[in-house]
């Protein structure tokens, strides 16, 4: 579903529903008891029966769904402009005039749901016929490709002579209704339409031959990989499998969420365990984090992640700052004997060191990727098997599992929190002023 | 077709004649290019001078295609019940309301959670923007948009500010202020402009750039502070209704779904459309990347959810069943990815075993459609909100 606005002339893609709700107002309209009285209109010298004038319209309208005229003049005004009804007098204007200008209904042969989509081919056999019959005179937007034109000439001629057997009164008839048709329906002018069709085409052969050329995983390996993460994450899962202590939405107590924040003195089981599924998993929790970090200055590789870190915040941070974030990282991990020298291979050093000549946001791209696999495959499995992941995994505590009250009418009262966005103001402030307001948080809310 | 302006993205000297003006981005023989408008269109007369006609395009597009289909087809071994009959089946669920989040006065279009996993900010057809804190229910920021149906809000990653934008064409970021008197609405920080509504937009990494998809069939990438067009993204022929980010380790790809069916997959840095699937028969209202970041959900039109797999390259599965008639406008995976929770128009929420393929549960409780669903940062939670003015969130 979407709202959008049709651009004019051009349709974007087909609204069925709609033209379904507007093919039965126009049926109900056809109705020989209820339906609208018709009568017969003069044409010059030609009679035209079954057409009716833009004031019955309204009036019918107004009558059969009791509605204001403002409504009813506009849901005409609508049905006109799909070309379910069709001004006789002024074909090339689509709108719903109020005086005694006629009207008739669109034969189902036109109508859009049954027509869509109209194709060039299908116009210029329209424009050739009325060249023929008009001798030359087209209108400045009946244009269509000269090659299309030249297809279809020989048939518009044979429509013609066929068209020429008809009744006048028929014939005008028909006219207007193709005339009202093609208004509506005439599909993009000549360049453009190729023009935008090459492009699509350009873009369309690429992820083709793109998607042609890609490596595959066969379907058995990906697949399996979705049951192992589901596995491995269903004890992680509050909704499956609970959470201890208790799930705070149910059970209105905050436990859960103050166990596992990031500066809790000691972290629950399942956090730690979780550091080992993956290491994005590790650098995820900004404890973990803390925890690598610890052990990587241990083994004096702590550059390593200072410099992954330098670079996200490259990558993510404003743009206005990346030319001085580019400089600082170079001057502290990269330049010759600098202080926190990264050890990156020849090849990445030189583009990266070429790439800092003209800095952007993704210059330490390479560089990044580099240390991350370095600390992934190395760093980060010795660190899981070490004796500071152990020690953290062995005091993580379990917590008890609340069980529920005997009296679960009584609710529990809900106390806030600091907003995230206070933190942030608070950390501006020295340390006292920062405590005491927090001080003064956790009051209010206890009485609240 | 969209509008023209959509073509042109950069100005600068152009890459055929060298005169300065505006320019297209565009692919000649995989090599990207920079042409304005009159050396494009040179070309494309040339292009079709050699004997192409639109009958001769349109059929080598076809033959591309199933061609297509048959790689994508030769890898398949197995199905995704067939691996999953090893699996336990899941236990029954009891989920209910546990809070109603009542104060919008209009249909609720858009929501969107804060990483404290409590606060959420939700956005309605009536113009206003709240930040709640789901928990107390307390409401603890309210905004006046200047335009009705804002349909896209999000919370930035350190809870400071929020995003939103609708009708305007625009994605505004508004920071949070903790003074009661001051005026939010004030503080506004226009980002993003296009030239259709606003659909989708989400945060990146940090507070400072902002991803949106527009109803002008394009997705953008924007630094927040300066307002600047940092990437843009086309592909999409219809509006493009929602977006994803990749939770992958390198963060570099997003998912896109739009109106012509087409989910595809991008890179953020270079712009390119990386892989691109089209197996719905409608609209696609909704993406969703599993949690693993290997695969992504899309919810559409058609009454159907799919589960995408981007190393297969292919779709890997349906949810869907012939009782189930109206169309689904969200999803959302819980957190371990075993359950994909879709919000209907039909104004339930059904609960899909993604690995086994079957409906596990039903939410009832809205009163009309649910417009968005998406599960809390912790997976404790999944909020829903809908055009019966409410947000509801069940445990």
């Amino acid at each position: 579903m979407t709202i959008n606005t049709l651009a004019k002339g051009v349709w974007h893609r087909e609204q069925m529903s709609c033209f379904r709700k507007m093919e039965k107002v126009i049926v109900a309209m056809q109705d020989p008891d209820m339906g609208m009285k018709m009568r017969n209109q003069r044409l010059l010298i030609t009679v035209i029966p079954h057409a009716m004038t833009g004031r019955d319209i309204i009036e019918w309208l107004i009558q059969k769904y009791i509605m204001s005229e403002e409504e009813a003049v506009h849901l005409g005004g609508l049905l006109v402009r799909y070309g379910y009804i069709y001004p006789l007098k002024e074909p090339r204007s689509l709108l719903l005039r109020l005086d005694e200008s006629a009207y008739r209904f669109q034969t189902p042969y036109f109508w859009i749901s049954t027509r869509w989509p109209a194709s060039e081919l299908d116009y210029a056999i329209y424009l050739a016929k009325k060249n023929i019959r008009k001798q030359g005179e087209l209108m400045e937007y009946e244009k269509v490709s000269d090659e299309s034109y030249e297809l279809c000439s020989s048939d518009s001629a044979e429509i013609f002579r066929a068209s020429k057997q008809r009744r006048k009164s028929d014939r005008i008839v028909l006219e207007c209704q193709e005339q009202a048709y093609w208004l509506i329906n005439r599909p993009p002018v000549g360049s453009l339409y190729s023009l935008y069709t090459l492009l699509c085409r350009l873009l369309y052969h690429l992820i083709f031959k793109r998607a042609l050329g890609r490596n595959r995983v066969k379907s058995s390996i990906c697949l399996e990989s979705f049951v192992k993460h589901s596995e491995q994450y269903q004890n992680h899962d509050p909704i499956m499998q609970g959470c201890l202590p208790s799930n705070p939405w149910i059970s209105d107590d905050t436990s859960h969420w103050t166990m596992n924040t990031d500066k809790v003195a000691t972290p629950t089981r399942l956090r730690v365990e979780r550091w080992s599924f993956s290491f994005m998993e590790l650098l995820k929790d900004s404890m973990g984090k803390k925890e690598f970090m610890t052990y990587l200055e241990k083994e004096f590789s702590a550059e390593n992640l200072c410099f992954w870190q330098a670079c996200e915040d490259l990558r993510h941070g404003e743009s206005s700052r990346i030319i001085e974030k580019v400089e600082e990282v170079y001057k502290q991990f990269l330049a010759p004997g600098a202080a926190r020298w990264v050890n990156i291979d020849s090849k990445t050093m030189d583009k990266t060191l070429e790439g800092i000549r003209h800095p952007h946001r993704f210059v330490m791209d390479d560089a990044q990727m580099h240390i991350y696999f370095l600390m992934k495959k190395d760093s980060y499995p010795r660190y899981l098997k070490s004796d500071l992941y152990k020690n953290m995994l062995a005091k993580a505590i379990v917590p008890q599992e609340t069980k529920k009250s005997v009296f679960p009418f009584m609710r529990r009262q809900r106390h806030s929190s600091p907003s995230p966005a206070q933190a942030v103001t608070q950390a501006t402030e020295e340390d006292g002023q920062a405590k005491k307001a927090e001080q003064a948080g956790t009051n209010s809310a206890a009485t609240s | 077709m969209c509008d023209q302006t959509f073509m042109a993205i950069t100005f600068g000297p152009c890459d055929n004649c060298s005169t300065t003006s505006p320019l297209m981005n565009i692919y000649i023989k995989n090599e990207p290019t920079n042409y304005c408008s009159f050396c494009v269109e040179m070309m494309a007369c040339q292009g079709l001078l050699k004997g192409e006609t639109l009958a001769s395009l349109k059929n080598e597009s076809e033959s591309l295609k199933k061609k297509l289909e048959e790689e994508r087809a030769k890898l398949h071994d197995v199905e995704l019940h067939q691996v999953a009959e090893k699996i336990e089946v899941v236990s029954a669920l009891s989920i209910k309301t546990r809070r109603v989040l009542k104060g919008h006065g209009n249909k609720v279009l858009c929501m969107d959670w804060c990483k404290d996993k409590r606060r959420l900010v939700s956005s309605s057809q009536d113009g206003k923007v709240i930040v709640w804190d789901g928990f107390t229910l307390n409401k603890e920021h309210a905004v006046p948009m200047p335009c009705t149906w804002v349909m896209a809000c999000a919370y930035a990653p350190s809870g400071c500010a929020i995003a939103c934008g609708g009708l305007d064409n625009k994605c505004s970021v508004y920071p949070l202020s903790l003074d009661k008197n001051e005026n939010l609405a004030a503080k506004k920080k226009s980002v993003a402009m296009h030239t259709n509504y606003l659909s989708g937009c989400t945060f990146t990494n940090s507070d400072m750039q902002i991803l949106t998809s527009s109803g002008d069939g394009t997705c953008a990438l924007w630094d927040v502070e300066s307002g600047q067009l940092l990437q843009s993204f086309h592909g999409h022929t219809a509006d493009v209704l929602s977006l994803d980010l990749a939770p992958s380790e390198t963060g570099n790809t997003f998912v896109s779904g739009g109106c012509d069916k087409k989910a595809n997959v991008w890179d953020m840095r270079s712009g390119q459309n990386v892989q691109s699937f089209e197996t719905h028969e409608s609209d696609i209202n909704c993406v969703k990347y599993y949690p693993s970041g290997d695969a992504f959900a899309s919810a559409s039109d058609d009454a159907t959810c799919r589960l995408y797999d981007l190393r297969a390259d292919r779709e890997v599965a349906v949810y869907q069943k012939d009782s189930i008639i109206f169309g689904v406008s969200s999803l959302d995976f819980s957190l371990s990815g075993r359950l994909l929770f879709g919000g209907y128009n039909d104004y339930t929420i059904n609960i899909w075993d993604v690995l086994k393929g079957n409906r596990v549960s039903m939410l009832f409780g809205h009163e009309n459609r649910v417009s968005t669903v998406k599960v809390s940062p912790d997976g404790t939670s999944v909020c829903s909100a809908s055009w019966d003015n409410t947000l509801r969130i069940w445990a």
